[in-house]
C-alpha cells in the first residue's frame, strides 16, 4: 500500500470531516400487528430491542476500529400507519412512546417511521397518525415522522396537503423546534437511512442496514486543487471524489451488517452538510463559482455536482439507494445560513434547487405568521416538482412562532440555526380549501 | 490481526526508537516501515501485525494514542481493510 494513500485517507478523515453520517437499521414491524393496541406496542418494543441490540455497540467497535467516525445510529420501522390501523386505538401517541423508550434503551440517537403513505388516499389508520404527530413530536425527543402526500404514479392528495400545513401550524404552536422532527414528502423512498424522513418500506427484508455518507468538506477540498480549469475537470474531479467517499460507506456497511447477521441494503450517496465549518454543501458550490450559494448560476452548479456524485458513488458499491443527492437544508450548512442572512439566498431560489437535487424545502424557518394555507402551498409546490420530475421531494419547515424575518431559530447540535426566511405574503387558500386529488401525470403511464 | 499505524508529529531525535520499543513492548511486529519529512513534519507509516488473542485492538490504540500524547506526536491506528476498500478497486 502506497504511503500517499494512507496519507489522503487519513487527511480525508482527520482534516475534511469525512465520516459516516449515519448506520440505519431498518426493522419491519409487520409481524407485530395486533387487534389488541397495547400488545401491539409489547411486541414493537421486542422486536426493535432484540433486532438492534447489538446496533451501537457495532458502529462503536467499527469506528475505533478503522478510525472512521460513525455520527449516528437510527432505526427506521415500518410506517405505524399501516401497523397500528388494525388496532382499536384511536390515537397513535402511545406507539411514538414505544418507539421512543426503545430508541433509549438501545441508545440510538433517532427513530423514524410514525409515518403515513397517503398518496392516493387515506386508509382507516392515516388519519389518525397525522392527527396524533404533534402530540408524538411534543413528547418524543428521538421519534421522527414522515408523510407521503404524493408521488408520480399516484398525483398528489391536496386533502393530505391541507392537513398537513394545519399539522405543521400546530406543532409550532407549541414547539417551533419539533417541526424538524416531520418531512412531508412526495416520491418517499423505501430504504432512505437518514432523518426525519426514514421509514422502512414496506416492499423491505425483515430487516437491513443502510448507510449514509457525509463528505461535502472532501469536495470542496478536491475541487480546490482545479481552479479555473474548465468545468468538465470539475465533474470528473467530484466523480473521483465521491467514487472514494462511497467506498468507505460500502465498506462500513458491508462490515456493519455482517457483525449484526443482517442483510446490508444500499449506500445512499447523499452529500449531507453539517454546521461545522468545512462541511458545507453551498461551499463546494462557490468554489465551482459562485461568489455566493444563491447568486444566478446556483442551480446549474448545483446539478452538475449532484450528477457526478451519483456517477461517482454509482460504481463504488453494490447497491445504491435512499435519497442519493446533495442535500441542501439551510440550517445544517453553515455557508448557506451565511448566504441567506446575506440576503443572497432565498425561498424561491432554494425551490428551483430541489428540482435538480434531493431532496426539498429543508430546514427553513418561515415567520411565524406564516399560515397554513401557506404552508400546504408549499408542500404542493414541492410535491409537483417530485411528481413532474420523478424524483423526491419534500418539505421540512419550520413556522417560527412569535418571530419575523431576521430572527432565528436554534436547534442544535447537527441540526443547526435557522435564520427566518421571508414568504411570499399572498395566499393560496382557495386552492388548498377545494380539496380532493392532483391527478398522475402523463409520464406516469409507462405501461 | 495487521494494522497500519501512521505517526506524524514535529520532527525529533528518536522518533522511531520510541515507537519501536512501544511496539516491541506490546509485542506488535513490524511487517513494513517508511517515513519522510513533510513541511518539517515527521511522517512515520508502519504497517504492524500481532496475536489479538494476546491483545484486544482496542488495548493496542490506548497503549499507542498514550504514548503519542506523552511524546507529542499524533500516532493513529486502523486495520488496513479500510485503506484498501477506498483505494483499490
Amino acid at each position: 500500500m502506497e504511503s500517499r494513500s494512507i496519507l489522503e485517507t487519513i487527511q480525508m478523515v482527520a482534516e475534511e470531516n469525512l465520516d459516516i453520517r449515519t448506520i440505519t437499521m431498518g426493522i419491519s414491524l409487520f409481524d407485530c400487528i395486533d387487534s389488541d393496541g397495547e400488545k401491539a406496542r409489547q411486541k414493537i418494543y421486542d422486536k426493535i430491542t432484540t433486532s438492534a441490540k447489538d446496533l451501537v455497540k457495532v458502529a462503536n467497535q467499527i469506528q475505533t476500529e478503522y478510525g472512521v467516525p460513525i455520527i449516528n445510529k437510527r432505526i427506521a420501522v415500518t410506517p405505524i400507519a399501516l401497523i397500528a390501523a388494525a388496532s382499536g386505538d384511536q390515537d397513535y401517541v402511545a406507539y411514538a412512546q414505544t418507539m421512543e423508550k426503545a430508541a433509549t434503551v438501545l441508545g440510538v440517537d433517532l427513530i423514524g417511521g410514525f409515518s403515513a403513505l397517503v398518496q392516493k388516499g387515506f386508509q382507516s389508520g392515516d388519519r389518525k397518525l397525522i392527527a396524533s404527530i404533534p402530540q408524538a413530536l411534543a413528547e418524543t425527543s428521538r421519534v421522527c415522522s414522515s408523510v407521503n402526500v404524493g408521488s408520480t404514479r399516484a398525483g398528489i392528495n391536496l386533502d393530505a396537503v391541507g392537513e398537513m400545513g394545519r399539522t405543521i401550524k400546530q406543532i409550532a404552536a407549541d414547539d417551533p423546534v419539533n417541526c424538524m422532527s416531520l418531512v412531508v414528502f412526495a416520491n418517499a423512498v423505501d430504504d432512505n437511512p437518514f432523518m426525519a424522513g426514514a421509514f422502512h418500506g414496506v416492499g423491505e427484508a425483515d430487516r437491513v442496514i443502510n448507510v449514509g455518507i457525509s463528505g461535502p468538506g472532501v469536495v470542496k477540498r478536491a475541487l480546490e486543487q482545479v481552479r479555473g480549469q474548465s468545468i468538465d475537470v470539475v465533474s470528473e474531479q467530484i466523480k473521483k471524489t465521491a467514487f472514494k467517499v462511497t467506498r468507505m460507506g460500502q465498506f462500513v456497511g458491508s462490515i456493519a451488517a455482517q457483525r449484526l447477521g443482517v442483510p446490508f441494503g444500499i449506500v445512499d450517496l447523499s452529500l449531507a452538510p453539517t454546521p461545522n465549518e468545512g462541511d458545507s454543501v453551498a461551499e463546494i458550490l462557490e468554489e465551482i463559482g459562485l461568489e455566493s450559494v444563491g447568486a444566478p448560476g446556483t442551480t446549474a452548479a448545483l446539478a452538475l455536482l449532484n450528477d457526478a456524485v451519483k456517477k461517482g458513488g454509482v460504481m463504488a458499491c453494490e447497491h445504491v439507494g435512499g435519497l442519493s443527492g446533495a442535500f441542501i437544508p439551510v440550517s445544517e450548512d453553515a455557508e448557506m445560513i451565511r448566504a441567506v442572512r446575506a440576503g443572497r439566498l432565498n425561498i424561491e431560489k432554494l425551490e428551483a434547487m430541489t428540482a435538480v437535487c434531493s431532496v426539498g424545502l429543508d430546514m427553513i424557518a418561515v415567520p411565524g405568521d406564516t399560515t397554513a394555507a401557506q404552508i400546504s402551498g408549499m408542500i404542493a409546490d414541492e410535491a409537483a416538482i417530485g411528481m413532474i420530475n420523478n424524483k423526491t421531494t419534500a418539505v421540512r419547515v419550520i413556522p417560527a412562532t412569535g418571530k419575523a424575518v431576521g430572527d432565528e431559530v436554534e436547534f442544535g447540535g447537527l441540526f443547526g440555526r435557522a435564520p427566518v426566511m421571508a414568504v411570499n405574503a399572498s395566499q393560496p387558500t382557495k386552492l388548498i380549501a377545494r380539496g380532493g386529488h392532483i391527478p398522475a401525470p402523463i409520464h406516469s403511464f409507462k405501461n | 490481526m495487521k494494522a497500519i499505524i501512521t505517526v506524524v508529529g514535529q520532527d525529533q531525535v528518536g522518533i522511531v526508537a520510541t515507537v519501536a520499543n512501544e511496539l516491541k513492548t506490546l509485542n506488535i511486529n513490524i511487517v513494513d516501515i517508511s517515513q519522510t519529512l513533510m513541511d518539517h513534519n515527521f511522517t512515520m507509516m508502519l504497517s504492524g501485525e500481532w496475536d489479538d488473542q494476546v491483545l484486544s485492538f482496542d488495548a493496542a490504540k490506548t497503549a499507542l494514542e498514550a504514548l503519542g500524547a506523552q511524546s507529542g506526536l499524533t500516532i493513529r491506528i486502523q486495520r488496513q481493510a479500510l485503506f484498501d476498500a477506498i483505494q483499490k478497486l
